[in-house]
């Protein structure tokens, strides 16, 4: 039970806000007893991600903090009763359970409910809010038989919520708006245009101007009537048309409440009785209802300092925001309507690409006011800030949405120029000034760091990239030089480390961190050192598994649940009906899933570690060896078929890349790479979106490199045309040691690239015409790891104490883990959502 | 032979079984632990086999190292790298719940864990 003595706060409502307010009050105080009441039978959860509940995400994972938390903190929690009555006489709650519970304070957090407009059927099955867990559960369940749906309400959460039906497979999904456009509220009608198309070629049907007068259907929703006579045929439909506060306990209460509800507030968060306060979505401060997350947390802040007698006070919220609708970037800032004469406005739209933006500057050109984007938010957060702050603007404020074209642009100066009390995470209200004093006093000088001071980012995460700008212009302005280091343990450079290590013959991560490092290591320094004595000498890396990543320990790829999959070398793409037969065999004895990769070959998942011998073994027997999909190292060769069989290719581009592939397989890199060898200029295996790339033409072959996929796309570029082969290999062998010995840990060669001083001509130079007078050294580097290739299963699996290292239990190798769990899909076994 | 307040030694494996500076999971009571054996420095340490960030029974397989001035020694996740400290089990990169530590004894090459 609670202490005797404390004053007692009683909260009223275990929302995201009702929690955070328990959270911040903790952090501030051990003066108070808490107790909370919850309504719903779960403890807080994350209503913005709600919609990743369709996603995979399971209840757990979307709640605010498990329910031991509570108790840990001594918070008394009683879920699944609702309070029914405030007697502020006694000063007493009573709860439907028919508990009486005194308060000192008394805190309503009793948030809102979905507004269902009163429209005629809407008791109809098939219509549903989109509101809790429960909500969701039900539109899941009817989501599995229906064909067609609606969601009533073009606003934010009615296409959070129709974005729910896309997921769940609802093929003839439609958004009803009574306005003219999306989003009335938050941006302007040209940006509504945009989104509208970018959601309609994404498949959903958006009708509006539309008013409903009545749900039609038997018993069940079979079509919505509008007023202009026309109909649209579902058979369910989500209401999702607005919030309505949840004041009914205070009205009862006698609490004074808005005439279209929620519980009046004064700045202090104060109801009309001082001793109860409100805080987020019941509360209405300054005539307005807050329908967001972040100004919910700045009440229970404000809250939190009013019963320790501070002095902070809520004066509005700024209701910027920014967000991803499905998968369109959404973001409106300041005044996004401001218009003529009182403000002038640059716009830019791209009509092919989906982008809109828009500024509004004042009169005088000197401040921005506020604006609107669509499609390309990446601008949002220094946007925001400009208008929070009253920076001045640039000469060409059209720099703001364009960017800076011709001069030289300096990225980071920006963010310094803000003054110091401009909210940079506006979840946990960290200012400017508060992640440059973390930086300086308290030595936080990552992101991590910064989260474990003052929470900056721990929210939405939309201001981690200003937070980590500010962070190193923090750094940059105190004169620190930003060396590039491995980490606190190596005060070298990974190409730095790597001469060491080559002049010094280091062999072992051991003696690497006697001879040049400090303290014990990490898991940062020690796949990097791993990396570069492979990059050396290309010894078995599991005599020194301890220092790899997981991958690489196990010889084989973790996925989700703790199994491992599986990846033979198929060179080329190239693979026998035999061996197809044996993949299968061995697949189907294990229970495996199979599925082919983006890089031609099969992947097995769904092994448990102690079966990776037997498996290995097996498929050793069968002439396989290891793919090395689990190293930074060369994953494939993807081939076109080539001339011999293709009509038009030039030449065998099948047989070039099995060569390629087995001559550089094994090799540990930097990162991973990929390649690819084309027939011809048509270039069905995309070699110029890898990391190094053949096509064949009339007269040889051209070499490509620093090609990439991934999230930055960039094409590999021209290093060498017309090539015969020897040549060509001469050159990769070069540019491959070249790269592994350079780059720094983790770095793909097209960022490599990106970062090399004089770019593709240096390296050309480097490579071809061997300015640096090195290429004798890089080919004799590179033949020596060529030369001591191993299939690194063939070795374990024939390694009695290796093949130990295999078990999950060390007392126990005989069991398998008991918490890994399956599901299934389409009649294959996959891991289970976490 | 000291002994620990309402906890009891239990032997888990053999100090051979745990890789150098590295780590293993044993079944304990039907429990998972994680025994690291960190030789760099001659000492031991346990904690709970499960990293709390996404409920995976993982945290034996992770790397471990130390951090700061005092070089406290850590255990990473090889998920998503959640570091713990072996000494408290604070989570110290992120805002995860502390994991569960337990006290170590090696005596004839058989490491135990006091089990409370």
């Amino acid at each position: 039970m609670a202490p005797q003595g404390k004053p007692t706060v009683v909260v009223i409502g275990n929302g995201m806000v009702g929690y955070k307010f328990c959270e911040k009050l903790l952090a501030k105080s051990t003066a108070f007893n808490l107790v909370v009441f919850g309504e719903e039978p779960r403890v807080a959860y994350d209503r913005v991600h709600l919609s990743e509940y369709f996603g995979g995400k399971t209840a757990d994972d979307l709640l605010m903090a498990p329910r031991q938390w509570y108790h840990d903190n001594g918070i008394v929690l009683h879920l699944g009763d609702a309070v029914q009555e405030i007697d502020r006489a006694s000063r007493t709650v009573h709860a439907r359970s028919g508990l009486v519970q005194p308060y000192d304070y008394l805190v309503l957090a009793t948030g809102s409910s979905a507004f269902v407009p009163d429209v005629p059927g809407v008791e109809k099955q098939g219509v549903m809010v989109y509101r809790t867990i429960e909500d969701l559960d039900e539109i899941k369940a009817y989501a599995a038989t229906a064909r067609s749906g609606a969601v009533l309400g073009g606003g934010l959460l009615g296409l959070e919520a129709a974005k729910a039906l896309l997921d769940l497979g609802v093929a003839d999904a439609h958004v009803v708006e009574f306005a003219p456009r999306l989003m009335p509220r938050q941006i302007d009608a040209a940006g509504s245009a945009m989104l509208q198309a970018k959601l309609e070629a994404l498949g959903l049907k958006i009708h509006l101007s539309k008013a409903t007068s009545h749900i039609g259907g038997e018993g069940k929703i079979d079509a919505l009537h509008f007023g202009d006579g026309s109909i649209l045929e579902v058979d369910m439909l989500v209401i999702s048309a607005g919030i309505r506060p949840r004041d009914e306990l205070a009205k009862l209460a006698g609490l004074e409440v808005g005439m279209r509800g929620g519980i009046v507030v004064n700045d202090e968060m104060r109801t009309s009785d001082p001793s109860i306060f409100a805080i987020g979505e019941c509360a209405l401060h300054g005539g307005m209802i807050y329908g967001l997350v972040a100004p919910g947390y700045d009440m229970a802040e404000v809250v939190v300092s009013q019963l320790q007698q501070g002095a902070r006070a809520f004066t509005g919220y700024d209701m910027s925001s920014k967000l991803k609708l499905i998968g369109v970037d959404v973001a409106s800032f300041g005044d996004p309507f401001i218009a003529e004469p009182h403000s002038r406005s640059i716009v830019f739209e791209d009509a092919h690409s989906g982008v809109y933006k828009r500024i509004n500057i004042s009169p005088d050109g000197k401040y921005l006011l506020g604006g609107v984007l669509i499609g390309d938010a990446e601008a949002y957060n220094m946007l925001l800030q400009t208008v929070n702050n009253k920076l001045a603007l640039p000469p060409h404020p059209e720099d703001l949405i364009l960017g800076a074209r011709g001069g030289e642009a300096s990225e980071g100066a920006g963010v310094m120029s803000l003054p110091n009390e401009a909210l940079v995470c506006s979840c946990e209200a960290v200012t400017k000034g508060m992640i440059c004093d973390a930086v300086t006093g308290l030595g936080a000088t990552s992101v991590d760091a910064m989260k474990k001071c003052n929470k900056a980012g721990t929210g939405c995460g939309g201001c981690v990239p200003m937070v980590k700008d500010l962070i190193n212009g923090t750094l940059t302005a105190q004169g620190a030089y930003i060396k590039n280091v491995l980490c606190e343990h190596f005060d070298y450079s990974r190409q730095e480390l790597f001469d060491l290590l080559k002049i010094n013959d280091i062999r072992t991560y051991g003696a690497a961190l006697d001879h040049f490092g400090t303290g014990d290591g990490c898991e940062v320094c020690k796949p990097a050192v791993g990396s570069i004595l492979s990059g050396l000498w290309n010894e078995l890396i599991v005599k020194q598994n301890t220092i790899q990543d997981t991958n690489d320990r196990y010889l084989a790829n973790i996925q989700k649940g703790g199994s491992y999959s599986v990846m033979p070398r198929m060179a080329g793409g190239e693979v026998s009906p035999q061996q197809l037969m044996a993949i299968g065999r061995i697949a189907e004895k294990y229970q495996l899933y199979t599925k082919i990769t983006g890089g031609q070959r099969i992947d097995m998942f769904g092994a448990h570690v102690s079966d990776l011998p037997n498996i290995w073994e097996e498929l050793i027997a069968e002439g396989f060896e290891s793919g090395h999909a689990y190293g930074k190292s060369l994953r494939t060769v993807k081939s076109c078929v080539g001339s011999t069989w293709c009509r038009y290719g030039l030449h065998d581009s099948v047989s070039f890349a099995i060569e390629i592939e087995n001559r550089y397989k094994g090799i540990r890199s930097p990162h991973k790479m990929k390649s690819g060898v084309s027939g011809c200029v048509r270039e069905c295996a995309e070699a110029q979106a890898k990391d190094f790339g053949v096509i064949a033409t009339e007269k040889g072959w051209n070499l490509y490199v620093c090609g990439n996929g991934g999230a930055k796309p960039q094409h590999a570029q021209l290093l060498a045309a017309d090539l015969d082969k020897e040549t060509l290999l001469k050159y990769l062998d070069r540019f491959l040691m070249f790269y592994i010995k350079t780059a720094d840990p983790l770095m793909r060669t097209a960022t490599w690239l990106n970062k090399l001083d004089g770019g593709m001509a240096y390296l050309r130079n480097v490579v071809i015409n061997d300015s640096l007078g090195i290429c004798a050294d890089l080919e004799a580097e590179i033949s020596l790891l060529i030369k001591n290739y191993h299939c690194e299963w063939k070795e374990v699996v024939e390694n009695p104490e290796l093949r130990k290292q295999f078990t999950h239990f060390v007392n126990a190798p005989q069991v398998k883990d008991p918490t890994m769990e399956f599901a299934e899909m389409r009649g294959q076994k996959i891991s289970k959502a976490w | 032979m000291e002994t620990l307040t309402a906890a009891t030694w239990l032997p888990v494996c053999q100090t051979a079984d745990v890789p150098a500076d590295g780590g293993a999971c044993a079944l304990v009571e039907g429990e998972q632990v994680a025994i690291f054996n960190f030789a760099r420095r001659g000492e031991w340490y346990a904690t709970q086999n499960l990293c709390p960030h996404k409920q995976q029974m993982i945290l034996a397989r992770g790397m471990i190292g130390s951090t700061g001035e005092a070089c406290e020694p850590k255990v990473a996740c090889p998920y998503h790298k959640r570091t713990f400290s072996l000494l408290t089990g604070e989570c110290l990169n992120a805002d995860e719940c502390a994991i569960q530590t337990y006290p170590v004894r090696v005596e004839n090459d058989t490491v135990y864990i006091g089990w409370a």
